[in-house]
C-alpha cells in the first residue's frame, strides 16, 4: 500500500500530468526550430499543432514525427481559430502574423535562432520554461552536452573544407554549421567569419581537402545549378565530397550531434 | 567607316582583356595568361572554367543584342525597336523557365536554347502581326511590346512561384534582369550554335536594309525580296535573342542604345550600322559586366541593372526627340 502511494507520488514528480496542468494546456508552434523542441518535450496533448514544414523531411529531422500533429502555416487566421494558450514562434518567423496575435491577446514565445552550439541549451531551457516541462528540458540538456563532450576529440591533422551552397553561399566559423564542421575536425576556409556569398574563383583558389554540400531540391534550380559547375567538379574530383542532409543542420536541436557524428565519420574516411 | 570598325574593335579586345582580369582570384596579367594557357594550378580553373566562358558570353550576347537591335530599327524603320523593350527577351525567358521547370532540359541539354529560341519567335511574330511594318508606328508597335513584356514577365513568376523548388522563386531577378555569374563552357556550347545560325541569316541583310530605307515599293524595285527579308530578320532576331536569353536571362537596352550611338558614325545608313552595332553591343556588355564584378565584388549585381541605368535615359530621349519630331 505504502510501497503503491509512493510509486504513484514518483510518478508525479516525474511529472507527466501535473507539469502538463501548470503550464499551456494548447500550444501551437509555427517555426521548424521551435516545433522539433517542443516535439520532444511537450506532455501528451499539449502541443496542438506544428508547421507544415516540419512534415518536410529535407528540412525537419522529425518529419516522422511532426506527422501526428496538424499542420499549420504560420498564418494569423489559422492560428487564431487553433484556439492556442501559448504559440512557439521563431524571432523571424511570420512577424505580421506574430504581431497580429499578440495584439489579440494570444501569448507568444519568440525563440531566436540558435547561431552557436552553446546557445542550444538556452534555447531548449526557453522553450522548456514556456511549456512548462522545466525537469524535461534539464534532462534534455545534460544528455546533449554529455554526448557533445565526447564528440568534441582533439584532432592533430585538420584537413581544410567548405561548405557550399546554393547561390555560391558559404557558412564561417561563427555559425551554427561552421561549429558542426569545427567540431567534426573540419578547417572551414571561410575561417572566422558569418559566412556569406563564396565566388566560384575564391572557391577554386582556396582548393580545400574536402567539399561539402546541400543535397539538391526537387524541381531544378539555377541556384543550384552551381554545385554542378565545372569547377565545383573539378575540386569534387580531386577532393573529398560529401552532401549533407540540410535536416540535421537547419535547427539548434540535439539532432546537430547526428551532423557531427556523419562528418567525423567522413573525415575519418579521408586519412 | 573602316576607321569606326578599327576603333570598335579595338574597344572590343581591351573589353574582353579587362573582363579576363577582373576577378575575386587577384593575379597579375601574365600570370592569369599563362594561366589560361594551361599552366599555374587552380589560377588555370579560375582562368579556362570561370573567367573565360564569362567572357566569351558577354562577347556573343552583346554582340547578338547590338545586331538584332540594329536590324529590328532597320527593318521596322523605327529607333525604338529593341529585343528587350518590345518583350522578346523576356518571352525568351519565359521559354527557357518553363523548359528548365518541366524537367526538359535536364533530359535534352538544348531544350533549353530550343525553347527560349521558339517563344522569341512566338513574339517577334505576334509584334509583326500587330503593329506591321508601316513606317513610323511606333505607338503599336511599343504597346504591343509592353503587353508582350507584361505577360511573360507574370508568367515567368507564376512558373517560378509554383515550383516545388525553396530557390527558384528568387530567380526571378535573373531571369527578368540577367547575369554572366557562374556560367560555364556548357552555357556558352548551347548558346554558340544558334547564335551562329542568327549571325549567318542576319550578316548579309545590310544592302537589302539599305534599300528599305527608301521605302518599300522602291525597295522591292531595287531586286530586295520583302518576305526572304522579313523572314531573315524574324528568325536571326529570334535565334540570337532566344539563345542569349536562355544562358544569361534578359539582358536589356543594348540593342537601343549602342544603334543610336553608331548610327551618326555610318552615316545614319542601317547596312553599316549592323555590324558597328555587333562590336559596340560587345563592347557595353563586356564593359557592363566587368563594371558590376568591380562595384560589387561579392554580390551578384545584375547587367540588367547597368545597362537600364544607361539606358532608361536614351529610352526618355527619344521618346522626347519623337514627340518634338511630331509636333
Amino acid at each position: 500500500m505504502l510501497r503503491r502511494a509512493a510509486l504513484a507520488l514518483a510518478l508525479c514528480a516525474a511529472g507527466l500530468p501535473v507539469a502538463a496542468e501548470e503550464g499551456p494546456r494548447r500550444v501551437v508552434s509555427i517555426n521548424l526550430c521551435t516545433d522539433q523542441i517542443a516535439m520532444q518535450l511537450a506532455a501528451p496533448g499539449q502541443l496542438h499543432s506544428v508547421s507544415w514544414i516540419a512534415r518536410d523531411p529535407r528540412s525537419s529531422a522529425m518529419a516522422q514525427e511532426a506527422q501526428a500533429y496538424p499542420a499549420n502555416h504560420g498564418r494569423a487566421e489559422e492560428i487564431w481559430l487553433m484556439k492556442p494558450d501559448l504559440v512557439l514562434a521563431g524571432s523571424f518567423t511570420s512577424r505580421a502574423a506574430v504581431e497580429m496575435l499578440k495584439r489579440l491577446g494570444t501569448p507568444v514565445v519568440e525563440v531566436a535562432p540558435a547561431y552557436s552550439l552553446d546557445d542550444i541549451p538556452d534555447r531548449i531551457r526557453s522553450i522548456g520554461t514556456a511549456l512548462g516541462r522545466e525537469a524535461q528540458a534539464e534532462e534534455m540538456i545534460a544528455t546533449f552536452e554529455g554526448r557533445l563532450a565526447t564528440l568534441r576529440a582533439q584532432v592533430d591533422d585538420r584537413p581544410s573544407a567548405a561548405i557550399y551552397y546554393a547561390n555560391g553561399y558559404t557558412t564561417g566559423d561563427r555559425t551554427l554549421a561552421g561549429e558542426i564542421l569545427i567540431t567534426a575536425g573540419f578547417d572551414n576556409i571561410a575561417g572566422d567569419t558569418m559566412g556569406g556569398h563564396l565566388p566560384l574563383e575564391t572557391l577554386a583558389m582556396a582548393d580545400p581537402d574536402a567539399i561539402i554540400t546541400g543535397t539538391p531540391y526537387p524541381g531544378a534550380s539555377r541556384s543550384e545549378e552551381i554545385l554542378e559547375h565545372p569547377v565545383v567538379e573539378a575540386i569534387r574530383d580531386r577532393a573529398a565530397s560529401r552532401a549533407v542532409s540540410d535536416s540535421d543542420w537547419i535547427c539548434g536541436t540535439p539532432y546537430v550531434l547526428k551532423a557531427i557524428d556523419d562528418l567525423a565519420a567522413f573525415r575519418k574516411g579521408l586519412e | 567607316m573602316t576607321r569606326l570598325f578599327a576603333v570598335l574593335a579595338t574597344l572590343v579586345i581591351l573589353l574582353a582583356l579587362a573582363a579576363l582580369m577582373v576577378g575575386p582570384a587577384d593575379a597579375g596579367l601574365a600570370a592569369s595568361l599563362r594561366a589560361l594557357l594551361g599552366e599555374g594550378g587552380p589560377l588555370v580553373l579560375v582562368m579556362q572554367e570561370i573567367r573565360l566562358p564569362r567572357m566569351m558570353l558577354g562577347l556573343m550576347i552583346g554582340a547578338s543584342l547590338g545586331l538584332s537591335g540594329a536590324a529590328l530599327q532597320g527593318y521596322l524603320r523605327n529607333p525604338l525597336a529593341e529585343p528587350g523593350l518590345i518583350g522578346i527577351s523576356s518571352s525568351a525567358a519565359l521559354g527557357a523557365v518553363i523548359a528548365i521547370q518541366t524537367g526538359l532540359a535536364a533530359a535534352f541539354a538544348l531544350a533549353l536554347p530550343l525553347m527560349a529560341l521558339a517563344f522569341a519567335l512566338l513574339a517577334v511574330v505576334i509584334l509583326l502581326a500587330l503593329s506591321g511594318t508601316r513606317r513610323g508606328d511606333t505607338l503599336t508597335l511599343i504597346l504591343a511590346g509592353i503587353a508582350i513584356s507584361a505577360t511573360s514577365g507574370a508568367l515567368t513568376q507564376l512558373v517560378l512561384n509554383l515550383s516545388p523548388n525553396p530557390f527558384a522563386t528568387s530567380e526571378i531577378v535573373f531571369w527578368l534582369m540577367g547575369s554572366l555569374a557562374d556560367r560555364s563552357m556548357t552555357h556558352v556550347a548551347l548558346a554558340a550554335p544558334f547564335m551562329g545560325l542568327g549571325f549567318l541569316l542576319m550578316a548579309g541583310l545590310g544592302r537589302s536594309l539599305d534599300a528599305l530605307t527608301l521605302g518599300e515599293d522602291a525597295a522591292e524595285s531595287m531586286g530586295v525580296n520583302l518576305t526572304r527579308l522579313r523572314l531573315r530578320v524574324v528568325i536571326g532576331t529570334a535565334c540570337v535573342v532566344g539563345a542569349g536569353t536562355a544562358v544569361a536571362g534578359a539582358i536589356g537596352f543594348i540593342g537601343l542604345v549602342v544603334p543610336h550611338l553608331l548610327r551618326p558614325f555610318t552615316g545614319h545608313r542601317p547596312g553599316p550600322l549592323l555590324w558597328a552595332s555587333a562590336l559596340g553591343g560587345a563592347a557595353m556588355l563586356l564593359a557592363a559586366d566587368v563594371a558590376v564584378r568591380v562595384t560589387l565584388p561579392d554580390r551578384d549585381l545584375k547587367l540588367g541593372v547597368l545597362t537600364a541605368l544607361v539606358g532608361a535615359p536614351f529610352f526618355l530621349h527619344l521618346i522626347w526627340r519623337n514627340r518634338r519630331a511630331r509636333a
